[in-house]
């Protein structure tokens, strides 16, 4: 329970960031962000949220299940134009996968070779 | 019939709809593979959602209860992003570098691919961030002058082909490594891709985490042009 205290604690603090200071990202982007440099800084033990983590994570998948049965609502607004929505996006999706891997593993080869 | 009605608008019915469905989809994981989990369940909830004339309405009270677990499970992607650390040294630079390419790569493909197939400005504009987590696609489309709630739908359905078929094309196109493999997919198709690598390797997962993050920066960033521009 103490991981998950702290895991909402830092999306609370996530969230006040965004709302109070105006940082365009949303409340659970930034707390990943801070807790990430708070492990790194040592400010949280690992042992304290390993437990929570891992079981939050081991099942991150059913978390977006209720968010893809909304996008139910939204079938007869794609409807007319699905052929160019699906291929489109598709065709995007597969060009931004093979650019983004090959790129990388280029660049961390060339900084291999250094 | 209106006691019926009582029972499905209780938060517990989503709950207990979607806790099903995903250990149904679980078991069937196990036995088949390539059956994606989130696929099958969400789905699965749609046909019986359909099929038993329940409004999406009532599903969504007890729906919204496990979306509410996204936040913190989110959070929590900060740990495999700490202990894949190791791995990443030296290599930040080259992820960067991907992130970047790739967040590139995502806006001009869906519009060149949009424009190409005659698709309406709306759609395009909502279309533009999707490789984003939904909700900064949401806002990012409404800033563009899309619909807001399209731009999250197509980063959710991005998400799930992604988290579907991204790793078979890396392989299939001889993508290996760690880094190379993370980066793909948390840039291509932000938490849901991420979830997909997690079930296989928490190294790559944290690197897919990384990554995500890194495009939730630099996509805003990069709109910024287009806001110019139309």
């Amino acid at each position: 329970m103490l991981g998950l205290a702290i895991l909402l604690g830092y999306e609370f603090i996530g969230y006040i960031a965004r709302h109070f200071l105006g940082i365009p990202l949303p409340a659970n982007v930034i707390g990943l962000i801070l807790l990430a440099i708070s492990l790194f800084c040592g400010w949280v033990k690992l042992e304290w949220i390993e437990k929570s983590a891992d079981f939050l994570l081991k099942h991150f998948m059913i978390f977006f299940a209720p968010t893809i049965v909304g996008t139910i609502a939204f079938f007869a607004r794609i409807g007319d134009e699905w052929v160019a929505i699906s291929l489109s996006m598709v065709g995007s999706a597969i060009a931004v996968l093979l650019l983004t891997g090959w790129s990388t593993s280029w660049f961390a080869g060339k900084e291999e070779t250094k | 019939m209106t006691q019926l009605k009582e029972l499905y608008n209780q938060p517990l019915f989503g709950i207990a709809l979607t806790v099903l469905f995903y250990v149904a989809a679980q078991r069937l994981n196990l036995r088949w593979r390539w059956l994606h989990p989130l696929f099958v369940t969400a789905g699965g909830m749609m046909v019986f959602l359909l099929l038993c004339d329940i409004p999406y309405e009532s599903y969504k009270v007890g729906g919204d209860v496990i979306t509410f677990f996204l936040g913190p499970a989110t959070v929590a992607l900060a740990v495999p992003l700490y202990k894949s650390a190791q791995v990443m040294k030296g290599k930040i630079r080259a992820i960067v570098a991907g992130v970047i390419v790739g967040s590139v790569c995502g806006l001009v493909s869906v519009a060149f691919l949009m424009m190409s197939l005659d698709a309406t400005r709306d759609t395009l504009l909502s279309m533009l961030p999707k490789s984003t987590t939904s909700p900064i696609a949401i806002e990012l489309a409404r800033q563009l002058g899309g619909t807001p709630e399209l731009g999250g739908v197509f980063a959710v359905l991005t998400g799930l082909f992604g988290s579907m078929f991204g790793p078979a094309i890396l392989h299939s196109a001889r993508i290996r490594g760690n880094i190379a493999i993370g980066t793909a997919i948390g840039t291509s198709s932000h938490g849901i891709g991420t979830a997909r690598l997690l079930r296989d390797s928490e190294v790559q997962g944290g690197i897919s985490g990384f990554a995500m993050g890194l495009t939730s920066v630099i996509t805003p960033i990069l709109c910024i042009p287009i806001y110019w521009l139309i």
